[in-house]
């Protein structure tokens, strides 16, 4: 995984709730058996006028010209805002992948769905949860100022705005030093292997119909 | 010390080491796995030359995007090439690393939620996990069931274990008696019109209470499985003589004096009557009427004989413009009553409504009836292969073949339309599914979430219709 210390990036505000997994990445783009070349699909039904299949060659397409991420003054953003409830769903990690395939290492909103906001963590994406009042300051302020940035610093725990205003954040610790370090969690928890061990030895006695073999 | 809930006690149960600031190791006795989520898993592990902690914890089915019709070629014959790969991956994936698979020629094949409950692979007490979100459907046997991502199924591969933070608790306490022709679908869709779709998040919901009760096993797994879209990762119910009676006997159960010994296990799985619950939501079984969405989101709901709400009437703006776009996309004018909404297309199927239940509510209303005219096409798709031979033993595939609807062969289908089963733009369908997202069943497609019985009921008005009329 991608280290995640700080970032100073463009901010693309996607200003509608419940923004769900299935418009980050419609189905169609799933059966890919990699990991990689999401991005050109993010947002694929918001994005384009014609209807999207596996494979295309999208310098073809007919892209949506109300859609915020066609907007020239919002190309090569990292930073995306988004409403309540974003990335509810499914559990599917390609709109994670689509997002940081197409640049984007950091969501800001009001709320998160629960597995997409893990989610984020194991592919070096930062997902930010701020007050709903602040996100209305931020839409409202990115939309008024092409070229609009953010400073995000991981460590520190702050966003920081062009005004020099500084606003915090909280992240869980154990997320933020994965985050902080690329590491793998596989890695960590096999630390423990021994733990796991002697918690599947206890639980045969305990619970012997959970083991197959011992049925 | 108050006492636990049952969501405590499954947390305390499978807890296997946990660090100062609450971060988790938790075991997990039970994976799931289908083709679209595991090849990249699979992929990670051979490339840290990682091999699987557990096999016999591991089941595998391909069914999100299997064809439904002319399955005679196996695999082969897939005709998308793209889903072809998925599926002969997820065959190869389990034949190398050793994990039982139900192919899909295999008569147990069908949707991975389905079919865990029905072999007995989800038992009370366990947790269970899958790189699906519809996970929760498992808690409807006292188990704690939840989605997980690609990332983490490669963990419990490599692991048998999960990094978890503890959820908090919610009860949703229904109480009283539903009203004949009112459904677990009715009723978890009333829950989340009133909760909301990130109403549940950061909880675990136990479904408590009379009317839960006195639902079937079959009935609770549609409302479990609907959790997810309150926002909450596992719902849950707890286990009484109607779990029990459901699991004995199911292939991998356990039997005899094991499972005696499971049982008296299985009677602690209920939230202690001191337990304390960071939320209750109460309802009344009685207020329930058949629903059916009308939005781009499932807590778009109203009562069958309502009409499509106003956005003007929302006080809050982001919900508002939320309410417009939804009306945008689902072409409805606010005010029009629900029943004069016509439909193009019916869908009875999907982890939510597929089991044999369902498919005897559906077949009740379809009897002696015709799909209308309007209506393009009404499909019948079966949760598994031994669900679709019970239907046919039971004479329900004739009883819809005769009504006009498709019988099909089991799969996800037109849920999520990965496969050649979706909507056109613009089509318009009663669905039995759990996801009425913007492009769900097909680029443009227009979902209505509803009930397998309100589903006939429209298949056979054209438009939607309160399914008591007809029974
Ligand atoms: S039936 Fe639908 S919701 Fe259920 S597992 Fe399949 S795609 Fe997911």
């Amino acid at each position: 995984m991608e280290k995640f210390t700080t970032l100073d990036g463009l901010v693309m505000p996607l200003d509608r709730p419940n923004v769900d997994t299935d418009a980050i990445i419609p189905k169609q783009y799933l059966k890919s058996v990699k990991r990689s070349g999401f991005g050109p699909n993010l947002f694929d039904d918001w994005r384009y006028l014609d209807p999207g299949e596996p494979g295309q060659d999208h310098s073809q397409r007919r892209p949506n010209p109300d859609f915020v991420m066609n907007q020239p003054r919002y190309q090569g953003a990292s930073i995306l805002l988004g409403r309540e409830n974003f990335g509810c769903g499914s559990s599917r990690e390609h709109a994670v992948w689509a997002l940081e395939d197409a640049g984007f290492r950091v969501v800001i909103a009001p709320s998160f769905a629960d597995i997409f906001f893990n989610n984020c963590f194991k592919n070096g994406v930062l997902p930010i949860v701020l007050d709903a009042d602040v996100l209305d300051r931020l839409f409202a302020a990115v939309e008024a100022r092409e070229g609009y940035r953010l400073t995000v610093d991981l460590e520190a725990q702050t966003i920081t705005t062009p005004d020099g205003e500084t606003i915090g954040f909280e992240v869980d610790e154990f997320r933020k030093y994965c985050l902080l370090n690329g590491l793998d969690d596989i890695g960590l928890t096999l630390q423990h292997a021994d733990d796991i061990r002697a918690y599947e030895q206890r639980r045969r006695q305990e619970a012997p119909w959970l083991f197959s073999e011992d049925v | 010390m108050g006492g636990k809930t049952l969501y405590d006690k499954l947390w305390d149960a499978h807890l296997v080491r946990e660090d100062d600031n609450g971060t988790a190791l938790i075991y997990i006795d039970r994976h799931l796995v289908h083709e679209v989520t595991s090849p990249q898993a699979f992929e990670g592990l051979r490339l840290a030359g990682r091999k699987p902690w557990r096999t016999d914890a591991v089941l595998a089915v391909p069914d999100h995007n299997v064809p439904t019709i002319d399955r005679g070629d196996g695999v082969a014959g897939i005709s998308d090439p793209v889903a072809r790969i998925q599926v002969e991956t997820l065959d190869s994936n389990c034949r190398d690393f050793g994990i039982t698979e139900f192919h899909m020629d295999d008569p147990r094949q069908g949707i991975v939620h389905v079919i865990g409950p029905e072999q007995g692979a989800t038992l009370p007490g366990m947790t269970v996990v899958c790189g699906d979100s519809h996970t929760s459907t498992h808690g409807a046997f006292g188990a704690m069931a939840f989605g997980i991502g690609t990332s983490e199924v490669e963990h419990v591969l490599a692991t048998q274990c999960l990094i978890q933070k503890k959820s908090k608790n919610m009860q949703v306490r229904v109480e009283g008696e539903p009203g004949p022709g009112v459904t677990a679908k009715d009723v978890v869709l009333a829950i989340i019109g009133e909760i909301g779709t990130a109403g549940g998040t950061g909880y675990a919901i136990e479904f408590a209470g009379s009317a839960i009760e006195s639902l079937s096993i079959e009935g609770r797994m549609t409302l479990c499985n609907m959790a997810i879209e309150a926002g909450a990762r596992c719902g849950m119910v707890a286990v009484d003589d109607k779990t029990i009676d459901y699991v004995r006997g199911r292939p991998f159960a356990p039997r005899g004096e094991m499972l005696e010994r499971a049982i008296e296990s299985w009677r602690q799985l209920h939230s202690d009557p001191d337990a304390q619950f960071d939320r209750v939501v109460p309802l009344r079984a009685e207020d329930i009427r058949p629903q059916v969405t009308w939005g781009t989101s499932p807590e778009m709901v109203v009562p069958v004989d309502g009409v499509v709400p106003d956005p003007a009437t929302e006080s809050d703006e982001v919900k508002r413009s939320g309410m417009r776009k939804a009306l945008d996309y689902m072409g409805l004018e606010a005010g029009t009553p629900i029943t004069d909404i016509r439909i193009d297309r019916v869908f009875i199927g999907s982890c939510t409504n597929s089991r044999i239940e369902d498919l005897r509510a559906a077949a009740a209303v379809a009897k002696g009836r015709k799909v209308a005219d309007n209506v393009r096409q009404a499909m019948v798709v079966p949760g598994s292969g031994l669900v679709k031979q019970q239907a046919e033993a039971e004479g329900l595939d004739r009883v819809f073949i005769e009504a006009g609807f498709e019988w099909r062969e089991p799969g996800c289908s037109m849920c999520l339309a990965m496969n050649a089963d979706r909507l056109e733009p613009g089509e318009r369908c009663a669905s039995t599914s759990n996801r009425n997202f913007e492009g769900r069943q097909g680029a443009g497609g227009r979902t209505h979430l509803v009930s397998p019985a309100m589903a006939a009921a429209a298949a056979v008005s054209g438009h939607f219709v309160d399914a008591r009329e007809l029974l």
